[in-house]
């Protein structure tokens, strides 16, 4: 068992099957630095959820380990969880309260909060996701945004190190996804980390330093998100009558897999800047009809991890 | 420490706020209170109780109008001269079926029922230790068992005494007791049936583990409740008696009898402490290592 310290996440070979026989997650190695935003990606029953579980000291690995800020779990539980905000698989409140009296329920429950400052955490988790005016309203009359608001408010009752959030924006109205972007992005500039899952690249390619992406289960790639543009490998897309010449241009500057591709040539891009091979082209009087970047990165390259295909994989 | 109790602040002095996980005092009662007010301030268990008290109004209704106490047994036979007669009755005729349903529909609840909502999950990822979990929980039904015996004595004796007066409280035994006598013998009426109660709520809260679904958790109590009661009818089982969880209900009628002997009660109050300690022990043992994937 090597649980990297200095990480606020760290699994080793973490493995979930459910006494079904499926196998939800797949020996994976997650790598979570303090202070990272973490994009948790994957497609409809890829494991996410049920990492998170195993995560948060719910489910119990079939094998492998997990440690959560230093504490292996599920064991290290009591020393760990009170400094970590989580929402799991949505939001889940008792419809007959009120959401103050449902957030007044779970601090009531956590053995480290002090009594005499509980209203001002809920009235402070309550203003933070815009729920004020609705604090006094049975959870069961809340709308679907509501709900999530007041899950996310929830996870930030106290200060946290860690936020393990899941489909954080789920049902949530454009005003209310942007806010809880910002939201995370204020908080991981206090030095929060944020894992932060999701089913959509573009909607934590905009907060995230770090991306993991898991599919049927396995963690097929994780890295810092520049690194996974990098690998994302944008293509150059020169349009030119004299593609032979250009291709050479494009060869010579040590651009990767060039090809021919009348009326013009294509190469990888890696990490030359657009403009000097612009200016290379035009300074061997290669007549540049067209230039674009094309493939920008991530969507396709995630498509490339998960498939394309619409069904899930059950 | 006291710095985890400064109010949401955003900004850079976040990081200095973090709650050390250490524990605040009077956490415990503080997590029960919410529990408490999570099974009292809900309508449904008003409405539950709203039945267990119609029962002895009715009761003293019916023998008021008929205009005499008569009837087969013993505590109905006195009803019309002491008006405890009437709490007495009430919780004679509900602790076969009515106390029971009752104390399914909160038993079966507990664990099964946070587990439906999927508040079970936040609870554990407060963190709630699970076996703190389990005690509160099984003090709650507790509590709400003795709320709900005591309701139908208040109601009873209520009633009782403005239709019948506080005559005369005559013991199984043919002697007299004084009003503040029979007040006590009622109290440890309700203590008794409290505690046989809270072992069936044991079970529940056993039951209530193994499930998803309360209603499903409370209905098995229930007929668990029943089949020990018919069990309890056949002699040709005789030998599983003792250890039947409603065998040793009726004795509560022991503390009818002149002089007190409170040791009369001693089987039934080990036998429900037994059920209440297996039970929750197995309800911990059960749910310590369950998977939450609710
Ligand atoms: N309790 C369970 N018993 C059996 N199988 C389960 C259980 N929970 C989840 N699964 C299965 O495990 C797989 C992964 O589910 P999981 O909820 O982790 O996916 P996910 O990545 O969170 O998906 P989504 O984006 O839809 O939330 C799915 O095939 C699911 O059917
Ligand atoms: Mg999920």
């Amino acid at each position: 068992m090597t649980v990297a310290t200095g990480l606020a996440v760290a699994t080793e070979g973490l493995t979930k099957r459910f006494r079904s026989g499926q196998l939800a997650v797949d020996g994976i190695d997650l790598r979570v630095p303090h202070g990272a935003v973490y994009g948790f990606l994957g497609p409809n029953g890829s494991g996410k959820t049920t990492t998170i579980r195993m995560l948060l000291g719910l489910l119990r690995p079939t094998a492998g380990t997990a440690s959560l800020l230093g504490q292996p779990m599920p064991q290290g539980a009591a020393l760990a969880l009170p400094r970590v905000g989580a929402l799991v698989e949505g939001p889940a409140f008792h419809p007959y309260l009120s959401g103050w009296h449902n957030l007044m329920r779970l601090d009531a429950a956590d053995r480290t909060a002090r009594a005499s400052a509980a209203e001002d955490r809920v009235r402070g988790a309550l203003d933070r996701v815009g729920l004020a005016a609705a604090a006094g309203k049975r959870y069961r009359h809340y709308s679907l945004g509501m709900r999530q608001r007041l899950g996310i408010a929830a996870a930030l009752l106290r200060p946290r190190e860690l936020l393990v959030l899941d489909e954080p924006t789920n049902g949530l109205d454009p005003q209310g996804t942007r806010e809880v972007r910002g939201l995370l992005v204020e908080l991981a500039g206090a030095g929060t980390t944020v894992v932060l899952s999701s089913h959509l690249l573009s909607e934590v390619e905009q907060v995230c330093t770090h991306v993991g992406v898991m599919h049927r289960g396995r963690l097929v790639a994780q890295d810092t998100l520049a690194g996974l543009h990098a690998r994302g490998a944008s293509r150059a897309v020169v349009g030119t009558p004299r593609p032979a010449v250009a291709a050479a241009v494009l060869d010579r500057l040590g651009l990767a897999d060039v090809v021919v591709h009348p009326p013009g040539a294509t190469a990888e891009l890696g990490d030359h800047a657009p403009q000097d091979v612009v200016a290379a082209l035009v300074h061997a009087d290669v007549p540049v009809t067209e230039f674009r970047v094309s493939g920008a990165g991530l969507e396709d390259l995630f498509v490339s991890l998960t498939g394309e295909g619409f069904d899930v994989n059950g | 420490m006291s710095t985890a109790d400064v109010a949401l602040a955003p900004g850079p002095d976040e990081a200095a706020a973090l709650p050390e996980p250490g524990r605040a005092p009077g956490a415990f009662g503080r997590f029960f209170r919410s529990e408490l007010w999570l099974i009292f301030g809900r309508r449904r268990n008003w409405a539950g109780g709203l039945v267990l008290a119609s029962v002895p109004l009715l009761i003293a209704v019916v023998v008021k109008v008929s205009g005499s106490g008569g009837g087969d047994t013993f505590v109905f036979a006195e009803i019309t001269h002491n008006g405890l007669f009437v709490a007495l009755a009430a919780l004679t005729v509900e602790l076969p079926f009515f106390l029971p349903i009752a104390v399914s529909a909160i038993a079966g609840d507990a664990v099964a029922g946070e587990a439906n909502l999927g508040t079970l999950r936040y609870l554990l990822v407060t963190p709630v230790d699970r076996a703190r979990l389990v005690l509160v929980k099984l003090g709650g039904i507790t509590l709400f068992t003795l709320a709900a015996t005591v309701l139908i004595a208040v109601v009873g004796a209520a009633a009782g005494l403005a239709l019948f007066g506080g005559g005369t409280f005559t013991t199984l035994s043919g002697t007299s007791l004084g009003f503040a006598a029979g007040l006590g013998r009622l109290a440890l009426v309700c203590g008794y049936l409290t505690l046989c109660l809270t072992g069936l709520g044991a079970v529940g809260l056993f039951i209530s583990t193994l499930t998803e679904q309360p209603i499903g958790a409370g209905i098995t109590l229930l007929a668990l409740t029943v089949v020990s009661q018919i069990l309890d009818q056949l002699s040709q089982v005789a030998a599983i008696h003792p250890y039947l969880p409603t065998h040793f209900w009726l004795d509560y009628a022991e503390v009818l009898r002149d002089p007190l002997d409170v040791g009369a009660l001693g089987p039934g109050a080990a036998s429900a402490l037994a059920y209440v300690a297996i039970f929750t022990a197995a309800a911990w043992a059960r749910f310590s290592t369950a998977d939450v994937s609710a």
